[in-house]
């Protein structure tokens, strides 16, 4: 197994995005790619969206992860920060960013219909993901950049989240509800419109007096918000950003990571590295079979056992293995990299430590 | 309801219940929320239905009588407009949706592949939710129903699925913790799955004695093989004195299987294997 896909990653790209389904040490994952930049001397820092108590353990943060980055306590030539991802803040800082006033801020802000938008509207996470992004990234503190996305079903979910906003604003219930009434003010006749009525007879007449309330305060703010959503865009598709597919040694996510690199592939978009965590360790250098062979010759009980078990963790292996081959017929065989599970849990600097030596083939673990 | 963390094998315990139900000459149906083909190839036999919350909205709305909603909106704009408009309403309609096919009769046992365990606080919050904001109208009813069902024992019960790991261990206390105060919903027992119960290795001194006439690397390979499995189980064991020191409930363990994905005799042979389990009898 080669360590030059995730060389490249580090050294070549000022932004890393790590996509997978959940579950599959994601945000491990894009901690260890953050540590090794660090050991490298760059100035990396790691903005995770899962709020897992044990990375900031890992990391030292005795108080967990904030919104805002910040620094590890590292023996490093370069640096280490890490942040946790704060959709609806993030959210709120676009709004003011764009707002005419500090009264159209206010007036967003204090909506329910907005608050439900910042919380709740499908890729939303996703979007304030790639918004933090693009801030980091123009942030002169660090020079790389690595975020761990939400885990979803669609790779492409990352990539067309800045305009999920823009495609909602141009939805066409917005336009109706934008509609100039008679006498060319912007106010709406709820009681004019059948199909607002309708809606309001599902959700209730105070939801929807708020979203209309929404639509007003809103307008004005679509083209800022609709260029900065190109920007961001233009970042995630641009050559010094690197995708890291994860998965786990198991069937089903290892199909999730192929339909993701197949996604991206598909997009243009190039996956540097496809990360399979927790395979198991090869066991010398003999086959299964060979193993239950040597089990079923041993006249000793103890070292009947012994067999046995080097002939399940070997077939355990061997299934992974199969089970990993389609991925690196997708991404390519030279770019599929390998960690085997470890005979204990990462929660310390020295775990992920133990990981980036596997990852980039450090010859022994460093303190 | 089958809940639980990314990863954990919610799926394949899911299929175990449907399985070990339907054995036990239960009537049983498999519902899954995310669109996962796997499930249908665990449990070939069962019926087995996907609900997504466009289509279980689309026909909400078709039948309480706004099919004129339904048909002038695309269905990403319904979802995508009324779903933020009152968040929780794609849950509630899915709910709904498995409270209808509950009370429909036909099956004795309803299980559900749930979302993850992030989500499933939310996503079984919801009906509460819209409670509190909603008050009047079809969706305040279907909320009332679905926390009728939620509420009744009988009727309903989460099942908790882990592995013997700290971060799902973690995950899953907290999630059992919050599931009964925040949703008041029955706790089925948890579910621990891949529990190692494989080949009983000789301790590290015998196993020692007995390689010591073998060839180095031979004796290096089998001592390093059986040190890696002992110091997994360890952790595996002080997980699980973990979770039954901190979460009081019972435990269901699945044992791992020696494979990188289930296939339906694997579920078979887990369901066979499972005994002791209250999961299925008690809920409709």
């Amino acid at each position: 197994m080669t360590a030059r896909p995730a060389d490249d990653l580090i050294d070549e790209s000022s932004v890393i995005v790590c996509c997978g389904s959940g579950g599959v040490g994601k945000t491990t994952t894009a901690a260890v790619l953050g540590l090794e930049a660090a050991r490298r001397g760059r100035r990396a820092v790691v903005v995770t969206i899962d709020p897992a108590r044990r990375l900031a353990d890992a990391l030292g943060l005795v108080d967990g992860l904030a919104s805002e980055p910040q620094r590890i306590d590292l023996e490093a030539p370069g640096e280490l920060w890490a942040m946790m991802l704060d959709t609806a803040a993030t959210f709120d800082g676009l709004v003011r960013r764009y707002a005419e006033s500090p009264e159209q801020v206010d007036r967003i802000l204090e909506n329910g219909f907005y608050r439900n938008i910042a919380g709740a509207l499908s890729g939303t996470q996703e979007y304030m993901a790639a918004e933090t992004l693009h801030a980091l990234h123009g942030d002169e503190r660090f020079d790389l950049v690595v975020v761990d996305t939400p885990p979803s079903r669609n790779a492409l979910d990352f990539l067309e989240a800045p305009g999920v906003l823009s495609r909602f604003l141009d939805h066409r219930l917005f336009r109706l509800l934008m509609l100039p009434a008679k006498g060319g003010l912007r106010v709406i006749g709820t009681a004019t419109q059948p199909i607002l009525r309708a809606i309001g007879r599902v959700v209730g007449s105070d939801v929807l007096a708020d979203s209309v309330a929404f639509f007003q305060a809103f307008a004005g703010m679509e083209t800022g918000f609709r260029e900065r959503a190109d920007d961001v865009i233009a970042l995630i598709r641009a050559p010094e950003t690197s995708f890291v597919v994860v998965a786990s040694a198991r069937h089903d996510t290892i199909a999730e990571a192929v339909w993701f690199v197949e996604q991206l592939v598909d997009q243009d978009v190039e996956v540097t590295a496809a990360i399979v965590n927790r395979a198991h360790p090869a066991f010398g250098d003999g086959s299964a079979a060979d193993a239950s062979e040597r089990a079923r010759l041993a006249v000793d009980p103890d070292l009947r056992a012994l067999w046995r078990n080097v002939a399940d963790l070997r077939t355990l292996r061997e299934r992974e293995l199969d089970e990993i081959a389609p991925l690196g017929a997708v991404a390519g065989d030279e770019r599929v990299v390998v960690l085997p599970l470890l005979d204990r849990d990462v929660h310390d600097l020295d775990g992920l430590r133990t990981i980036a030596a596997h990852l980039f083939d450090h010859p022994t673990v460093e303190r | 309801m089958v809940a639980g963390k990314g990863g954990v094998g919610k799926t394949t315990v899911t299929a175990v219940i449907a399985r070990a139900a339907s054995d036990a000459g239960l009537r049983v149906l498999v519902v899954e929320l995310d669109g996962k083909p796997a499930l249908a190839g665990l449990v070939p036999d069962l019926e087995v239905m996907s609900i997504s919350a466009p289509d279980a909205l689309d026909e909400y709305l078709r039948d309480n009588g706004f099919a004129r909603i339904a048909k002038r909106l695309n269905r990403t704009g319904v979802i995508d407009m009324v779903g933020t408009a009152a968040p929780g309403i794609d849950d509630i309609v899915v709910l709904g949706k498995i409270k209808q096919l509950e009370r429909s009769g036909q099956w004795d046992l309803v299980v559900v592949d749930g979302p993850a365990a992030g989500h499933a606080i939310t996503f079984l919050m919801s009906a509460a939710g819209l409670a509190d904001s909603v008050r009047s109208g079809p969706v305040r009813a279907q909320a009332d129903e679905v926390l009728e069902l939620l509420h009744d024992p009988q009727r309903c019960q989460v099942v908790l699925v882990t592995l013997a790991e700290t971060t799902p261990v973690n995950e899953v206390i907290e999630t059992a913790y919050a599931l009964e105060d925040r949703v008041g919903v029955q706790l089925g027992p948890v579910v621990v799955n891949g529990v190692d119960v494989g080949v009983e290795l000789p301790s590290s001194s015998v196993a020692s004695s007995v390689v010591a006439d073998l060839d180095d690397a031979t004796a290096a390979t089998l001592t390093a093989a059986a040190e890696f499995r002992r110091s997994r189980r360890e952790m595996e064991r002080q997980e699980l004195d973990r979770l039954v020191d901190r979460l009081p409930i019972p435990q269901i363990m699945l044992p791992a299987r020696l494979v990188a994905g289930l296939t339906a005799e694997d579920v078979t042979a887990l369901a066979d294997g499972l005994t002791g389990g209250g999961a299925m009898e008690d809920s409709a």
